[in-house]
């Protein structure tokens, strides 16, 4: 049996148990890159079929929510707002916290919702995850046009440093990639996490100034404060575009380093665990 | 010739609970528990030791009992799972049909998901944009294309399941038990089409129960039990060998729960043997031609069950059906025991003599509430032989045709 048939070229793929840790193979992740575009496509479409209002509800969901929190914080808890109309002032932390939360609540989720196709059929898992914060980007666009339409409303000009908010933008996108990676990776092992994150999420809205302005938070706990890495986001989307708030700071930089180590510890993590996926799923 | 698949003494093992999803997650309280108590060693090889290797173009068939690791194997050669031990090189892009209809979206339309499908199966949007009308026109689906696929008929939703699936063309082709779904007349097509495939040269690697098939499709053909390959050889030798062994004793086939835990061990139904009798009664695994033969299955119901039917089915080792019956096929039986309480019981049907013609034979058995639930089914449950002493027309020493040899009643009339 072991008789060799033929010295052959190159193997297609040859199937190894699994070796050590490491990063996921990025190579391999541009090949299927028409299978993200399909996942994504397949969320978006599935989210808005056989709704009356279809899309609309991608700027409707963040447009009630700003005018819910307007009204109690804005009006009845009289939240400061560095001097901006409170509607906008929420609207533009929403928008951001909106795209990670719904990123981080699904994408965490997202492994097991797809058990079927985990144990029948191969592709980086990765392709998973990244689709669905790759969707809530396309809502975060969506939601992206009635910010402006507010800012022309309340005749607000961005600031000159606007160019700086796809980089904020970036790191929102990495701040929920990274989250999605651990909770999707832990979740397939344990269930808990599913029941966990909402909660999660919860928390994390509340040491996020996203209804509130950060100068509400005692200068000593600023540091400690920063290292929830939405804070940076958001921070950073208000100073980019409404100019408002601590600009690139020391802050600023502790809510960066979070990101990339959450970011680049869930892709070892996730493709460490990659391996249990089909048989515990 | 190329070589296609080489596989190396690869072996996968797995925790006990793992394999077949029967505990489907653990929670933090169980591993946190865990890590206090000594850790059991419960664990399985579903796969151990298994070499062998496959030319290009090559159509291979591999078959065994539940469990015995069919799955698994191809599991791994997909890069679904990884193994624990041994490697596998396989040279040439792979498609792998595990299951048809992977992530079709009951929202989405036919269309739609035929680009979603293909995807997932590694088809480029390309390569799908050429074949569509040809998918389409295979699944028999054209008027409901642009219908989402929940309001598809069974029927239309596994064809064009496998329409896409159907239209992959990889070099490897892995296929598992697929065609044990739909209506006979979409089974055939499938099996053509496999046909075709292997026509063009493609190697296929392919799972069944369905021994026809395999021995239509292959060539060549691997028996694994408990995981490890045990035959490897030309297909009609691998099919006889598979038949013949693996019972327990001859004439009889015996559930153990903790070998083989393929039914629901919570469940109402729980087998425990089926048999073929003799005339006089004995345990054989060949009867007599000319001699009535009994088959008995022995079985407990844990509850009371409204509705249940237990039977066989004899097939010929080519897999062509002879005949179904259940224990309650008769009217006034179906309205005896239209209830069934709680216990052990024993269904038994005779099988006259003078009827089946010489050769081996093989039985599935099946346990369900019609249209409900079924509770237990195997195929290939147990082989038996048809011995030709007695036969019919034995006068003269020839082969008959037919599947039945029957002593039917003749008259002749003389200048009539």
């Amino acid at each position: 049996m072991t008789s060799r048939i033929n010295p052959n070229p190159k193997p297609y793929y040859i199937v190894r148990p699994p070796g050590r840790w490491g990063f996921p193979d990025f190579r391999e992740l541009w090949q299927y890159r028409e299978l993200i575009y399909f996942f994504t496509w397949r969320d978006l479409k599935v989210r808005y079929k056989q709704t009356l209002l279809g899309v609309l509800w991608a700027w409707l969901q963040p447009f009630i929510t700003m005018v819910v929190f307007s009204i109690f914080f804005g009006r009845l808890a009289k939240m400061p707002s560095e001097g901006l109309p409170y509607p906008i002032f929420a609207y533009a932390g929403l928008l951001p916290w909106e795209f990670f939360s719904k990123s981080f609540n699904k994408a965490g989720r997202s492994l097991v919702m797809n058990r079927p196709m985990l144990t029948k059929v191969y592709f980086p898992r990765l392709v998973i995850p990244l689709s669905v914060v790759l969707s809530s980007l396309v809502d975060f666009l969506l939601a992206f046009v009635v910010l402006a339409g507010l800012m022309v409303w309340y005749g607000i000009a961005p600031t000159p440093r606007v160019w700086t908010l796809p980089l904020f933008l970036l790191l929102a996108a990495a701040v929920s990639l990274g989250g999605s990676l651990w909770a999707a990776a832990l979740n397939v092992l344990y269930r808990d996490v599913g029941y966990v994150l909402p909660y999660l999420v919860q928390v994390l809205l509340f040491v996020t100034p996203v209804v509130y302005p950060t100068s509400l938070v005692p200068e000593q706990w600023r540091l400690i404060y920063s290292l929830n890495p939405m804070a940076g986001v958001v921070q950073g989307f208000r100073w980019a575009l409404l100019g408002v708030g601590p600009g690139p700071d020391l802050g600023m930089a502790i809510s960066v380093t979070v990101t990339l180590l959450v970011l680049l510890g869930g892709l070892v993590f996730f493709q460490g665990m990659e391996r249990y996926f089909a048989d515990r799923v | 010739m190329a070589l296609a698949v080489r596989v190396a003494n690869l072996s996968k093992q797995y925790r006990i609970g793992e394999a077949r999803g029967k505990v489907e997650y653990r929670t933090l309280r169980d591993s946190l528990g865990r890590l206090f108590r000594r850790p059991r060693s419960a664990t399985i090889w579903a796969l151990r030791d298994v070499s062998f290797e496959i030319p290009q173009g090559q159509v291979v068939g591999i078959i065994g009992h539940n469990g015995a690791g069919k799955s698994t194997l191809l599991k791994i050669l997909s890069r679904v799972t990884r193994p624990t031990e041994g490697y596998a090189e396989l040279y040439g892009r792979v498609g792998s049909l595990l299951e048809v209809g992977t992530g079709f979206h009951p929202e989405l339309t036919g269309r739609e998901n035929i680009y979603l499908n293909g995807a997932i199966l590694g088809m480029t949007k390309a390569e799908i944009d050429r074949k569509f009308d040809e998918i389409v026109a295979f699944a028999e689906v054209e008027k409901f294309i642009d219908t989402p696929v929940k309001f598809y008929s069974s029927g239309m939703y596994l064809r064009l399941a496998f329409a896409v699936a159907a239209h992959l063309e990889p070099e490897i082709l892995l296929v598992d038990e697929v065609l044990a779904v739909g209506d006979a007349a979409f089974q055939r097509k499938c099996l053509g089409k496999m046909g075709d495939v292997a026509r063009e040269g493609r190697t296929v690697l392919f799972v069944s129960h369905n021994m026809s098939a395999i021995l239509h499709l292959t060539q060549r053909t691997l028996v694994l039990q408990k995981g490890r390959v045990v035959f490897d050889g030309p297909t009609p030798d691998a099919v006889d060998f598979y038949l013949a062994s693996g019972f327990r004793r001859a004439g009889e086939r015996r559930w153990d729960q903790e070998e083989d835990p393929t039914w629901d061990p919570a469940g109402p139904f729980r087998p425990i043997a089926l048999r073929v009798r003799d005339a006089q009664g004995r345990v054989t695994d060949t009867v007599r031609a000319d001699e009535a033969f009994t088959v008995e299955w022995e079985y407990v119901l844990e509850q009371p069950l409204r509705g249940l039917r237990v039977g066989i089915y004899l097939l010929t080792t080519r897999g062509e059906y002879v005949f179904t019956s259940f224990d309650v096929d008769d009217v006034d039986m179906y309205r005896r025991w239209e209830e069934r309480p709680p216990g052990r019981y024993l269904s038994r049907v005779h099988v006259p003599g003078h009827w089946l013609n010489e050769g081996r034979y093989i039985l599935s058995v099946n346990a369900s509430i019609f249209g409900v639930r079924t509770f237990f089914h195997e195929e290939n449950a147990l082989s038996f032989r048809v011995d030709p002493t007695g036969v019919v027309g034995a006068q003269w020493s020839e082969r008959r045709l037919g599947v039945l040899r029957p002593l039917l009643r003749w008259e002749i009339l003389r200048n009539a």
